[in-house]
């Protein structure tokens, strides 16, 4: 029995988004979509979370930030990458700051297309990150809480 | 048979095996009120189990040892203290234990070395500070009506003690939002939301830490309802009480939807001074009848 993807939290990190993606997640948290019938709580936490949200490609500074961010939370968890610029760095990716997605810092389970990623999909991402959730945690149990 | 027993100690222990269940139905239902308020659908009634059982499922990450052994005695104070109450203990005692429980939390939030948790903490004490007079002048006032400190004795009394201290009840219901860290009183934590304190008090608690935390709560919130139900204690008519509990829990639901937070100065004062009016004049009026 497990139930942790019956109550995922979630944290979210802007890494240097153009704040488009950042809207589209705060959507999803409204009446209209609202997360919290899944039991997804935001909770700006490292610490209490389970799933991270990574809106915006990974930049000279923002990288320390996810790197120290995704090693504070406890396992199991995942990593969601919110529209195009976490995935590959977008339109964004040859300018001189930006190093390019968010899996050139720190390993992403699920990758959200778009620009900008629309509440749906971000909602349908953070569902299948759901699945890859309860694999890590039996994997977890299996070795007696061990990770890995 | 169940005769040998005293009814003192099936209270108690039916507090320590309900309690939770209890308080995770109540923290569910608002859950949903608030959502429903907010125009949204809302999470399951039984989400509040759903997180701590996960909460459970998660790996133990603690910043210094102490903190597990200070938040392990906050919940042992806490189910104390509840187990106390129930069973008909004295009210004094209740009040004491309530207060050493919720010391122990601090401390925990101080040993987990953080400024967010330092400053929950911080605010934490402000808060016991804030509810502690209104809790002693309670005592007084029931002992008044009552004459006697046992919660046995008070809700055996003849009459509705509500009916004699009234403004200490309404000075009750006020300090009931901060200690059940409702806004526009959380300020030690929020559980909406982050907030400029990231997760203040808890911040620095994960997985069975924040677990443990969370059931005290629950246990905590049902020995709250439990001195609301107290000031409509009638051994006859029992589910006055229980009226009075839902009607009291639906207005804090309602504040904690309509309000924002104060800064700690305004709770503080508005604390103190409803002790003092309400307390010290029903109290004044007790005495001189």
């Amino acid at each position: 029995m497990s139930y942790i993807t019956k109550s995922p939290w979630v944290i979210h990190y802007d890494g240097s988004s153009c704040n488009g993606c950042d809207i589209e997640v705060l959507a999803c948290l409204t009446p209209l979509y609202d997360l919290e019938r899944f039991g997804i709580v935001n909770t700006g936490n490292p610490k209490h979370a389970d799933v991270f949200l990574i809106t915006g490609g990974i930049n000279e500074q923002s990288r320390a930030v996810v790197k120290n961010t995704y090693d504070q939370m406890p396992d199991p968890k995942v990593v969601v990458a919110v529209g195009i610029c976490a995935a590959t760095g977008g339109v964004f990716r040859e300018c001189y700051n930006i190093m390019g997605g968010v899996n050139e810092v720190i390993p992403v389970d699920v990758y959200v297309p778009g620009c900008a990623a629309r509440p749906e999909s971000i909602i349908d991402g953070v569902v299948r990150a759901l699945g890859i959730l309860e694999e890590k945690r039996a994997k977890m149990a299996e070795n007696g809480g061990d990770k890995k | 048979m169940i005769t040998g027993i005293p009814f003192e100690i099936l209270f108690a222990i039916g507090f320590v095996i309900l309690a939770p269940f209890i308080g995770a139905f109540i923290v569910g239902i608002d859950r949903k009120v608030t959502a429903r308020m907010q125009g949204r659908v809302g999470p399951p009634v039984l989400q509040p189990l759903y997180d701590i059982f996960k909460l459970f499922e998660k790996e133990k990450v603690v910043v210094t040892n102490e903190v597990n052994f200070y938040i392990l005695s906050h919940l042992i104070f806490v189910v104390f203290t509840g187990a106390l109450f129930f069973s008909g203990g004295d009210i004094l005692l209740v009040i004491f234990a309530l207060t050493l429980a919720h010391v122990f939390l601090i401390l925990g939030a101080y040993a987990a070395v953080s400024p967010y948790s330092h400053v929950g903490a911080g605010r934490e004490l402000l808060q016991l500070m804030a509810v502690e007079p209104m809790l002693i002048i309670a005592a007084a006032g029931f002992y008044m009506v009552t004459e006697s400190f046992a919660v046995k004795d008070i809700v055996l009394s003849p009459g509705l003690p509500v009916m004699t201290i009234p403004l200490i009840f309404v000075g009750i219901v006020f300090v009931l939002t901060i200690k059940l860290r409702k806004s526009p009183f959380d300020l030690a934590t929020s559980h909406h939301a982050h907030q400029e304190l990231v997760k203040g008090l808890t911040t620095e608690f994960a997985g069975p830490t924040l677990g443990m935390v969370e059931i005290a709560h629950l246990y905590e919130t049902v020995f709250l309802l439990g001195i609301v139900w107290l000031f409509f204690a009638s051994a006859s008519m029992p589910w006055i009480g229980v009226l009075a509990v839902i009607i009291v829990y639906f207005l804090e639901i309602l504040v904690d939807n309509t309000t924002t937070r104060v800064r700690w100065q305004v709770m503080l004062r508005s604390a103190w001074l409803v002790a003092l009016v309400a307390g010290a004049v029903n109290l004044g009026v007790l005495a001189l009848m």
